[in-house]
């Protein structure tokens, strides 16, 4: 029996073709963007401070510098601001502040500091709690901008609870006994923490929230009942 | 009427291997699961024992290997009927299966009685590497690249000296990118955006487009053995599924990029690809039922008996159909675009998305696999449902569903209280927690996962005694 030629909707080589020149296509615009997306989140380094460039990650010396996060008039969200605010939400690398009373670490100091934190929050698995720029676990806060969070400021409840004068010494002596300063039922655990490791982890709490990440959260720290809350309970 | 070992291929006789120690890490998983739900209400419960970030880490894990383990075990028992020879290096195939659970093991027992570690390389190559999902440790990852290239091997010798089918293509393609990606996830930086960027290779591209590919050919597969769907018509399905699973969630990786660091661009193109995901679930959905409905016509036509060769595997084969596009199509959707996913990204939201994506996209697919393995263990031409097979697919759906509703109420509320009103700080996170909505949806979702959990107790009794059911007809 003779049969027509098939319709070309119905016919697996199509298909079969189609699927290849659509992932292959995808593939490459995803390699494509990859490659766009390392350059603007590469770390920068001290140099880019110097010369007032704006990095999405910045330099881990920025731990030197004082850190807010604003909103950006040109952008429309808040964005991390370092060194001072312009007026209109941009960084003006001046203004410093100390970090363990010192403002001068230099790129290796800070450098090192930023990998002992960073290994310290994989070693202690942070991330199975905790949200780090929102990815994580949803039984403890988010961690994204903790160094900005009005809590541990001064004023706030969680700095005086741990009887320290600065927020920095405040959060490297909470984690190293969170069992002592329950802020919930739910407490973090003792994970070990030496002292060199919790000055390592609030390093890159801090570096943390000068990431630019687009605006996320939304309103962190700003919305006066949320401080309040802070400040009253 | 029970027949013992009735495989043709010990091919066949690995896949069971790997699919008994897949259902045990399901219970595993469960129980870590419970464990977790219980901390959420009595945060003492096991506090500085075994604290929350350790039994949640090890559910999550457990789930993630478990479903590994089904999808190697589904390819061993496929591959001889596929090609049409055993399975070329046999012997390596079963000496890597107890390489791979004696490692899994090891990793779980340094999870449970280690922990965690000082912050040095030492922990991330010995202890965990911490890093969301893939935290085994840098040893663990080489042993299992050097048995996936073992498993790749495996099916690459046997597919090119047997019959090679449209689903083994798919299979090959997709098992080479699988391994390859979970590369991006052997990988330490200073830099938590790089690492982010990175690991969501290994996350998104393994659940969002390479598993789902697999759960696609997997259900090719079933649908031809279940329901003696058209072979021509099945594979053409397939193709299309794979050009729009691809096309879709390879891009669709850009909804993970809109807060980490990363280019706003990530927002265009995430919204869109992203958006576009579910498409391919929908038709996923659709072909199922279809293909059921069209066989089933035909034979009645013909007058012949009409019934499936597996009722089980083609319950969980429809529950599959109908849980991946709600699961992770709809639910999915619900917070795709950045508008919305500024405010619930990091919520419980994602975790009602976790749930029944998981459930509905692997574990109903994976659990019908299982069934088919019985089958084939005990030569039996058509298995029908049990009591017990009808009570585990029922209460395992209704719990899933109980729990991902619980925890979507939970997240509208973190939404609305922690971030919208609050402003997302650590105060905002334990008002939100405090709220009785939330208790209640806490305690809902234990409920829930409980009723989840008496289902599977059904599955396996169902598993280790549907062979002697009466209601089988035997060759």
């Amino acid at each position: 029996m003779s049969r027509k030629k098939v319709s070309v909707w119905s016919d697996n080589r199509f298909w079969q073709r189609s699927a290849t020149w659509v992932t292959g296509f995808a593939s490459l615009l995803l390699i494509w963007l990859t490659f766009d997306t390392m350059g603007q989140i590469s770390m920068g380094n001290q140099k880019d401070i110097d010369n007032h460039v704006v990095k999405r990650v910045p330099s881990a010396t920025v731990i030197n510098y004082k850190v807010e996060y604003n909103m950006n008039n040109h952008r429309g969200h808040e964005v991390p601001v370092i060194g001072g605010d312009d007026g209109k939400g941009n960084s003006l690398f001046k203004v410093k502040e100390k970090f363990f009373g010192r403002d001068d670490y230099s790129q290796k100091e800070a450098d090192a500091l930023l990998h002992l934190g960073k290994l310290a929050s994989q070693a202690k698995n942070c991330m199975d709690c905790h949200t780090l720029l929102g990815n994580g676990a949803y039984y403890a806060p988010d961690l994204t901008k903790a160094w900005l969070d009005p809590a541990w400021g001064k004023n706030g409840p969680m700095q005086a609870m741990t009887g320290k004068s600065t927020k920095e010494e405040a959060m490297a002596e909470f984690l190293q006994h969170p069992g002592k300063y329950p802020t919930h039922a739910r407490m973090m655990p003792n994970l070990g923490i030496t002292p060199k490791e919790a000055v390592g982890l609030v390093a890159f709490l801090k570096h943390m929230a000068t990431i630019d990440t687009n605006g996320f959260p939304r309103g962190f720290g700003k919305i006066k009942e949320g401080v309040v809350y802070a400040k009253t309970k | 009427m029970q027949r013992q070992n009735n495989f043709k291929y010990e091919s066949q006789k690995l896949g069971s291997w790997y699919f008994t120690v897949a259902v045990i890490l399901f219970g595993a998983q469960l129980v870590l699961g419970l464990v977790s739900a219980i901390q959420f209400i009595y945060p003492s419960f096991l506090y500085d024992i075994l604290d929350f970030s350790i039994t949640r880490m090890i559910h999550i894990n457990a789930l993630v290997v478990w479903m590994v383990y089904a999808m190697i075990g589904s390819v061993y028992y496929l591959l001889p009927d596929e090609t049409g020879i055993e399975t070329v290096g046999i012997g390596m195939g079963k000496l890597l299966f107890w390489i791979l659970t004696l490692a899994v093991t090891v990793v779980v027992l340094v999870y449970i009685f280690i922990q965690v570690g000082p912050a040095t390389q030492a922990t991330i190559w010995l202890i965990t590497e911490g890093r969301e999902y893939i935290e085994a440790p840098r040893w663990a990852d080489i042993g299992i690249v050097v048995v996936v290239l073992g498993f790749l091997a495996n099916t690459f010798l046997t597919a090119l000296k047997g019959r090679r089918t449209g689903i083994m293509t798919v299979i090959l393609s997709d098992m080479i990118a699988l391994a390859g990606l979970y590369l991006a996830g052997m990988y330490f930086t200073d830099n938590i955006s790089m690492d982010q960027y990175w690991w969501w290779w290994v996350i998104h591209l393994w659940v969002e487009a390479t598993w789902e590919v697999m759960v696609g050919a997997l259900a090719a597969y079933a649908l031809i053995k279940v329901v003696d769907a058209k072979r021509e018509i099945v594979e053409m399905w397939l193709w299309i599924e794979v050009a729009m699973l691809f096309g879709s969630g390879i891009l669709g990786l850009g909804h993970h990029y809109f807060w980490i660091g990363t280019p706003e661009y990530w927002w265009e193109i995430g919204a869109l690809f992203s958006a576009l995901e579910p498409m391919p679930l929908i038709g996923m959905f659709v072909h199922v039922l279809y293909d059921w409905g069209k066989e089933k016509g035909l034979k009645e036509n013909s007058g012949v008996d009409t019934s499936s060769n597996n009722t089980p595997a083609l319950l969980w084969l429809i529950s599959n159909g109908f849980g991946n596009f709600l699961g992770a199509g709809v639910w999915g959707f619900f917070h795709t675009l950045p508008q919305v996913n500024i405010y619930t990204h990091g919520t419980q939201f994602t975790a009602a998305h976790g749930h029944l994506a998981f459930f509905g996209a692997y574990a109903t697919i994976l659990t019908a696999m299982f069934y088919m393995g019985i089958q084939g263990k005990y030569g039996i031409k058509k298995l029908r449902a049990t009591f017990a097979s009808k009570m585990a697919i029922f209460l395992i759906t209704f719990g899933v569903l109980g729990m991902t509703v619980a925890l979507t109420i939970a997240g509208y509320e973190q939404v609305l209280i922690a971030r919208a009103q609050l402003g997302a700080t650590w105060d905002a996170f334990f008002v939100a927690q405090n709220q009785l909505w939330m208790s209640q949806a806490m305690d809902w979702r234990l409920i829930m996962g409980i009723v989840t959990t008496v289902g599977f107790f059904y599955l396996v009794k169902d598993l280790l005694t549907i062979s002697k059911s009466p209601k089988n007809v035997y060759k």
